[in-house]
């Protein structure tokens, strides 16, 4: 564990802020670093600035978040990682959905994807949008909304389908609530498109040894949190099944 | 060559996962097929969240840990344990008193080859390290109603009398050590790193206190002991079984070498075996012994 400063805070919207760290990791986009509030709790944070500066983007939903919500600059934090398995580059074209606080892991790959790069960002409402700007100029961005505030009126996966009726894409990168990427995951199965998404389970160790955060077998946070369609489609876990803190199986 | 037997539970190898490491889950004790055993998840009566984060932390020597016996409780973990494919699934245990112990030990045994009781969590209240010496015989016995081998797991402290209260109790195997008992502390804020500020030290960094009570056990009693702590690569092993070790289990191992640490050390140990000239790997258990 390092003990990190906090160099910058950008408050992104209401409930959304991005740390940003003093140092420089080596790490590949939707790898993610445990967050240690001391006296607090410590949290998997997905990476979503890695080049140009180290930075989490927070969603406030508890005792933790809301901690680090309430930290200024030159605080400290502590970082394990990076962990896990990344997004692996895939072809030339790519239809990205994410939702919500989904699009922080996503970030860094639109970024650093080589080739044509469509968007599909969807939120509960036009104030809960993250990245717009940044992603207007490196994407062809459509946006939607639960209350249709701004954008499309519905969800991101009805956005996408449309999208993919019309165009071909040779990979689906998504991250966002499960029941979304399990929707994509359909579409994507349908269809023969190869999808990754990134996944979510209560995390404990974040080194791969205490099997809180299993899905099938297979580790989020060391085999994942990454993971590839083909496998994704044998776990009968996916969009159904996950555990509390105490290991007992509870609804997605 | 790596056949072993413990209390009539046959093994290919003596290499068993330790309790707590990827074996909450049926599928991912199931990755474990290269082990003669798989040691569950500890166990007790009721759902137990554990400890809050961070319940590890990665040191140089070693891991420390309080994941706080975290579990779902025995009813709803048997759930996993129908059909485990892997060899032995040997089922662990905790409890409070004698009655807890024996609650669970017979609600779990019908899923597993033995039972294995925590008697020694560092970082527990009462149901580990601090259970009362002079109450372990009875709880052993309660747990032997069950109607299955029963393996004592001990940890450092005290670790000759805990072993002597054991065999008292009629436990067919004793399994030392578990975690030591440590503590770090950030010195940038000041706060203790875990989130129960205590836990337990694993990892490379214990070897040494390992062999040294599986030596002394082995050294004073006759039962079966099976050594952990520490173990990374087959000449560990080895030294373990020179220290009396019947068997071994490995826990924090799987963070060092991943899950494939089972057929890399089983694949080793041959190596070690033929170029040192043992046709058996039984043949070098308590060589320190008789030095």
């Amino acid at each position: 564990m390092h003990m990190c400063r906090i160099a910058r805070v950008v408050e992104e919207t209401s409930i959304h802020k991005t740390i940003f760290f003093d140092i420089e990791m080596k790490a590949e986009p939707g790898q993610f670093v445990m967050i240690w509030i001391p006296g607090v709790d410590e949290v998997p944070m997905s990476l979503s600035y890695i080049e140009g500066g180290t930075g989490i983007t927070v969603e406030k939903v508890g005792e933790a978040t809301e901690a680090i919500h309430g930290m200024r600059e030159g605080d400290m934090l502590g970082v394990r990682g990076p962990y896990g398995k990344g997004f692996r580059m895939a072809g030339s074209k790519a239809l990205f959905v994410a939702g919500g606080t989904g699009i922080a892991p996503l970030l860094p790959l639109i970024k650093r994807y080589r080739g044509e790069k469509h968007v599909v960002l969807g939120a509960r409402t036009k104030e809960y949008l993250l990245f717009v700007e940044e992603l207007k100029n490196i994407s062809s961005l459509s946006i939607t909304t639960d209350d249709g505030s701004i954008g499309f009126k519905g969800f991101a996966t009805e956005m996408a389908e449309k999208i993919m009726e019309k165009e071909d894409f040779d990979i689906v990168y998504t991250c966002g609530p499960e029941i979304m990427m399990k929707k994509m995951l359909d579409l994507c199965m349908e269809r023969g498109i190869e999808m990754q998404a990134s996944l979510e389970r209560y995390m404990k160790c974040g080194i791969g040894i205490c099997d809180s955060c299993s899905i099938n077998g297979y580790r989020v946070c060391k085999d994942g949190p990454v993971f590839d369609s083909n496998l994704l489609a044998t776990m009968d876990e996916f969009g159904r099944w996950k555990r509390n803190e105490a290991g007992r199986r509870i609804e997605v | 060559m790596l056949r072993v037997e413990i209390a009539g539970i046959k093994m290919k190898n003596p290499l068993m996962l330790a309790s707590g490491i990827l074996d909450l889950t049926k599928e991912s004790m199931e990755r474990f097929v290269d082990a003669g055993a798989v040691v569950t998840k500890s166990v007790g009566r009721e759902e137990r969240k554990g400890y809050k984060n961070p319940v590890v932390y990665e040191m140089e020597y070693g891991i420390l840990n309080a994941i706080g016996l975290a579990n779902p409780g025995v009813e709803e973990y048997v759930r996993e344990l129908e059909e485990v494919g892997v060899e032995n699934v040997i089922g662990s245990v905790f409890g409070g008193n004698a009655e807890e112990f024996g609650y669970v030990a017979r609600k779990i045994s019908p899923y597993v080859k033995a039972i294995e009781m925590n008697m020694s969590c560092p970082h527990a209240k009462r149901v580990g390290a601090e259970y009362p010496e002079d109450e372990i015989p009875d709880a052993v016995k309660e747990v032997k109603k069950a109607g299955k081998p029963v393996f004592v797991k001990i940890g450092m402290e005290n670790i000759l009398n805990r072993a002597e209260r054991a065999i008292e109790g009629g436990a067919d195997a004793v399994v030392a050590i578990n975690t030591v008992k440590a503590m770090a502390i950030d010195i940038e804020t000041g706060h203790p790193i875990l989130g129960n500020r205590v836990g337990g030290y694993s990892g490379k960094g214990i070897k040494p206190i390992g062999i040294r009570c599986v030596y002394e056990i082995s050294s004073n009693y006759e039962i079966p002991v099976i050594g952990v702590g520490g173990i990374t690569r087959a000449e560990d092993v080895i030294e373990y079984m020179m220290a009396g070790a019947r068997a071994v289990q490995i826990g924090a191992g799987v963070y060092y070498r991943d899950v494939s640490i089972f057929s890399e050390i089983a694949k080793e140990l041959e190596e070690w075996l033929e170029k040192h000239g043992y046709t058996s790997i039984k043949d070098v258990i308590g060589i320190a012994i008789k030095k």
